[in-house]
């Protein structure tokens, strides 16, 4: 236990820094993810989109095999080692969960709603802009919170490729086998993700409530 | 070298890595169904102790793997079981309770209240209600939360081979390690086949386990 506190209190300059690289990958992956997944979110709702849809979530669910650290191993492939690659890696994965619950949400509005819209003579964009977005608002935030938890989840694993993050400290302990090293890097890691989640989901359950009493 | 070289050249090992995996996933699995739908079944009559479970079980899967087998091979060092496939299934067993659980919980919970009232009136006891009646009627929702769980271990179990649990992760990380991207594909293309296949056969048995009464009428 004093292993673990003293080897903390040498090294808390660079958990921060660890925790700002992690923090920094994710949020700049996210960042690009959530308008990129609500466009195709909004694409796939689309009446026009009817055909391809099916083919289009089926290629989204296999995506979804592949493990996150294959995805950013086949990154190092095409883009080299940084953090570069490891932002690309988990755009692409943080982008299905956003897609696929926009438009879950988006689908979800009631008819009503939008033929009262058009009757009040509102044009597609304000249709979705002021009544199809506000009611798919819950679901499209649970996605980007999935998305975060993901994302949060293989930044770790980015480490492998170069990237920094709080991977550092935990596969530094696994190949040392330096416990406190591993604790070091695996309980911010955690409690960054338990505080994303716990953050998200605050934001999810408050506009679920709005959505109610409109 | 071609995909086919490749394939022939390391053909014994990529099925000795799918053994793995299949064992390490499967003990996992069986694991945490015989913990989990029963414990879903447990708590789909009492609401608070319902609440914390799924919490806490929902909080424990938000910790990313690779950070849980960071906290946990501590832990099992003091039982000298810090490394290799032990803790690589706790950590497994760990993510798959919620969606077992959750899975139970909501399919019992979504059991029509009619049937239970006929099977109550037609004289039955509460553990044949239970058997012959409620779990028949809640096996596919109980199924897709087995579907869910062996998705999510197959691919946890990818990340096991930097704890030295092998399977086809090793692929991935020799590949990663010598940044031969051919290992690489081998690896994550071995994994998401299976996945898919598992995938397959669950959806499956997921369709052929709805009692006859119900099929027809699809499930959300």
């Amino acid at each position: 236990m004093s292993d673990f506190t003293g080897y903390i209190a040498e090294n808390i300059g660079m958990i921060g820094l660890r925790l700002a690289e992690h923090v920094g990958i994710v949020g700049l992956a996210l960042a690009i993810a959530a308008p990129v997944g609500l466009l195709a979110g909004i694409a796939l709702a689309d009446e026009r989109a009817r055909g391809v849809r099916g083919a289009i979530f089926y290629i989204l669910g296999l995506g979804q095999t592949v493990p996150s650290l294959a995805i950013l191993a086949l990154a190092v492939g095409v883009l080299g080692v940084g953090w570069v690659p490891a932002t690309v890696a988990l755009l692409l994965y943080a982008v299905i969960p956003i897609a696929r619950n926009s438009y879950t949400g988006l689908r979800a509005v009631p008819e009503p709603a939008v033929d009262a819209a058009r009757g009040m003579g509102m044009d597609r964009w304000g249709i979705l802009r002021q009544v199809e977005l506000p009611l798919a608002a819950p679901y499209i935030i649970a996605g980007l919170r999935t998305a975060t938890v993901f994302a949060i989840s293989a930044g770790a694993l980015a480490s492998l490729i170069g990237a920094g993050g709080l991977g550092d400290f935990i596969f530094t302990g696994i190949a040392l086998y330096k416990p406190e090293a591993m604790l070091a890097g695996a309980i911010p890691t955690a409690m960054l993700a338990l505080a994303a989640d716990w953050g998200l989901g605050r934001i999810e359950k408050r506009m679920g409530r709005w959505r109610r009493t409109t | 070298m071609s995909v086919m070289e490749f394939l022939r050249e390391y053909d014994q090992s990529l099925l000795i890595a799918l053994y793995e995996h299949l064992r390490l996933v499967g003990i996992a699995l069986l694991i945490a169904a015989m913990i989990g739908i029963p414990l879903g079944i447990r708590i789909a009559r009492r609401e608070r102790i319902a609440g914390a479970t799924l919490f806490l079980l929902s909080a424990i899967q938000t910790i990313p793997n690779i950070a849980l087998f960071g906290l946990m091979i501590p832990i099992l060092a003091m039982i000298n079981r810090g490394i290799g496939p032990f803790p690589a299934t706790v950590a497994m067993v760990l993510y798959a309770l919620l969606p077992l659980t959750r899975n139970s919980y909501v399919a019992i919970r979504e059991v029509p209240a009619s049937a239970l009232d006929a099977a109550r009136g037609m004289g039955m006891t509460e553990r044949q209600i239970l058997l012959r009646v409620a779990l028949p009627l809640a096996a596919p929702g109980i199924i897709a939360g087995v579907r869910i769980a062996a998705g999510m271990s197959i691919g946890v179990a990818a990340i096991a081979a930097y704890i030295g649990a092998g399977g086809l992760g090793l692929f991935i990380v020799r590949g990663i390690q010598t940044t031969w991207n051919m290992m690489t594909i081998a690896g994550a293309a071995g994994i998401a086949l299976l996945a898919l296949v598992v995938e397959l056969l669950l959806g499956w048995a997921e369709r052929a386990l709805r009692p006859r009464g119900m099929r027809g009428e699809e499930i959300r």
